[in-house]
């Protein structure tokens, strides 16, 4: 609803707003024919160097080999050909921009305008039918007067949603865990007594000599190896991995079982009980496992406890000992679900 | 000599010469071969002697007149001649000034004086060696397997690119931009300040070598796509987001605003 008409009964006079009781500063491309011209060529050549930079773009993709790198200060050794299709094509739409704000500013028309602004409000009428046909629509359908009709059908409709949530149980069960439930499958890892512990991404067992005071590895079980699951080993290993390290036995506090640790070598999950960040961040000197994510620390000296942040548990212990060739074993399950809380932990 | 001028052309003569010149020429050999040992050991007991007195000039106010450690510094029993000379040639050690970290600058001693200070400390108690140059080639490695091998074991403390990171307390992680092979195969073996010790008998010194040659790959990488931005991810990305970027859109916003002239 845009009103051109003239403001009032006075005639537009130059250098005020022909709708607006205000002064209308006028362009120099308004004024002077000449500066008109030099606008139209200057916004014409930006859109005809956008076209040339398309051509550029494509000649460069065709010709430049995409190994070629190139020095540029400031950004040091770039790919020469990653540049220039990003200077040019980046440059072409941007100039296709610039011109059209170009064409909007110096060349079209500039003047003020008023727009009026509609009734908020539908007309009386409108609304009056409307509450019309909700009272007719109460009393034909006799909503309010069948009064079991109305509770049963809210009742319904409050119950139809259930459904959803069952449906969230398929999330769990997969062939692999067959009828375990959540709380099964997660109190549970590959590891068992007997179960060699072996160097992650080496698979190389590891005998108590090489470790030496200080040292640290991240290991998985042997057996992790043989694990088949519909995408490779993912779940068991992100249960089973743990780091193992060793410290001097005098510095051992505490620990979540009597003679857990073999020699002062303790293992311990590699999983924050917080979110479940796999984290190998380990300080030799004061002993504290610190998770990068948000800065959970934990004690290994002092059975896994937590000495700050968000974690609420103790990082989850898993019993070692030595088989009879001399290589460091598990002596059990891990004896608590690892990684983070869940329901049914409370 | 009437009888030896006699014989002198007798083909067992020519025989019996070059028997005498084989057993001079081999026993000579063996003579000299074994008295280079017996100089070496004496080169390297000097040696140790003036590692011992660099050493109680330099380093014993901390860790004690016998290496036994003091409450300034740690024990040096048994940290090996690696661990010396990492400390010592980065410029670690001696400390510029007590805090959580020891700071990396020029060193302070020169070669000798580096390799004399590890020999003494070597002499005191048995410890991991300074790596030779067939441990710090990297040549034949598998730069595949050092990447996995160095998200697995390093890139919770040096970041996945190696660019370092916060430790509790004011320490932290280096960048390994800078690191040369025989400082990291040093840091692995001797687990320096709060690294932990990556053993040769849990990660043998092959697979020391493949994460030295993804380092390496990694110090080498070009940014094809400009900017690195500290090669940090999304925290200096999203940092150049909203500063750089947007200033622009709003300079652009402002700009279009602004009525023509």
């Amino acid at each position: 609803m845009t009103d051109l008409t003239p403001h009032g009964t006075e005639p537009a006079k130059l250098g005020y707003s022909p709708v607006a009781d205000i002064p209308h500063a006028l362009r120099v491309s308004d004024t002077d024919p000449a500066a008109a011209k030099r606008a139209e060529r200057q916004i014409a050549s930006m859109f005809l160097l956008s076209m040339i930079l398309v051509v550029v773009f494509i000649v460069a993709f065709c010709t430049i080999d995409k190994d070629t790198n190139v020095y540029i200060p400031v950004f040091g050794e770039v790919g020469f050909l990653t540049i220039v299709l990003g200077l040019t094509s980046g440059l072409s739409i941007l100039l296709i921009g610039t011109g059209a704000i170009q064409w909007a500013k110096k060349l079209m028309p500039d003047v003020e305008v008023v727009q009026m602004r509609h009734e908020m409000t539908s007309p009386q009428d409108a609304t009056d039918e409307a509450a019309a046909n909700y009272e007719r629509g109460k009393d034909e359908s006799g909503f309010a007067r069948y009064t079991i009709i109305r509770r049963t059908l809210i009742g319904a409709m409050a119950l139809f949603p259930i459904p959803v949530i069952f449906l969230l149980r398929d999330l769990w069960s997969s062939p692999e865990s067959g009828t375990l439930t959540p709380d099964e499958i997660l109190s549970h890892t590959i590891w068992k007594k007997g179960e060699r512990i072996v160097v992650d991404a080496t698979y190389l067992p590891v005998r108590p000599q090489d470790l030496p005071i200080g040292g640290l590895v991240s290991a998985v079980p042997a057996s992790l190896k043989e694990v088949q699951e519909a995408e490779g080993n993912l779940n068991a290993r992100g249960k089973s991995a743990i780091i193992l390290v060793r410290m001097d036995p005098k510095d051992i506090v505490a620990q979540q079982g009597d003679g857990w640790d073999y020699q002062g070598i303790v293992a311990y999950s590699k999983i924050c009980t917080h979110v479940g960040c796999p984290i190998a961040l380990y300080e030799q000197r004061t002993h504290h496992l610190l998770c990068p994510c948000h800065q959970s620390t934990f004690d290994l000296a002092n059975a896994g406890a937590v000495v700050f942040g968000p974690a609420a548990r103790n990082m989850p212990q898993l019993p070692i000992g030595v088989d009879s060739e001399g290589y460091l074993i598990a002596m059990d399950d891990f004896n608590q679900p690892i990684g983070p809380s869940f329901w049914e932990r409370g | 000599m009437k009888f030896l001028a006699a014989r002198r052309r007798n083909p067992l003569v020519a025989l019996g010469l070059l028997l005498v010149a084989l057993v001079a020429v081999g026993g000579g050999y063996a003579a000299i071969a074994n008295i280079q040992p017996a100089q070496a050991s004496a080169s390297s007991q000097t040696q140790v002697e003036e590692g011992k007195r660099l050493y109680l000039a330099g380093c014993s106010s901390c860790h004690g007149m016998a290496a036994q450690g003091t409450s300034n510094g740690p024990t040096l029993l048994g940290v090996g001649a690696a661990a010396v000379d990492f400390q010592v040639s980065t410029g670690r050690m001696p400390l510029a000034a007590p805090g959580a970290q020891a700071i990396v600058k020029t060193p302070t001693y020169n070669e000798t004086q580096i390799a004399a200070l590890a020999a003494y400390v070597a002499s005191l108690a048995p410890g991991p060696a300074i790596p030779t140059a067939e441990d710090t080639s990297f040549d034949n490695a598998d730069v595949a397997q050092g990447g996995v091998l160095f998200r697995t074991n390093c890139a919770q403390c040096h970041q996945a690119a190696g660019q370092g990171g916060a430790l509790t307390q004011g320490k932290w992680a280096p960048n390994l931009m800078q690191a040369t092979p025989k400082e990291m195969i040093e840091a692995m073996i001797t687990g320096p300040a709060s690294m932990p010790v990556f053993s040769d008998g849990t990660l043998p010194i092959k697979d020391k070598q493949a994460i030295i040659s993804y380092v390496n790959n990694l110090q080498n990488a070009s940014s094809p796509g400009g900017l690195d931005l500290g090669r940090l991810g999304p925290v200096t990305e999203g940092l150049f987001l909203w500063t750089a970027v947007f200033a622009a859109l709003i300079a652009a916003a402002v700009w279009i605003g602004i009525k023509a002239r």
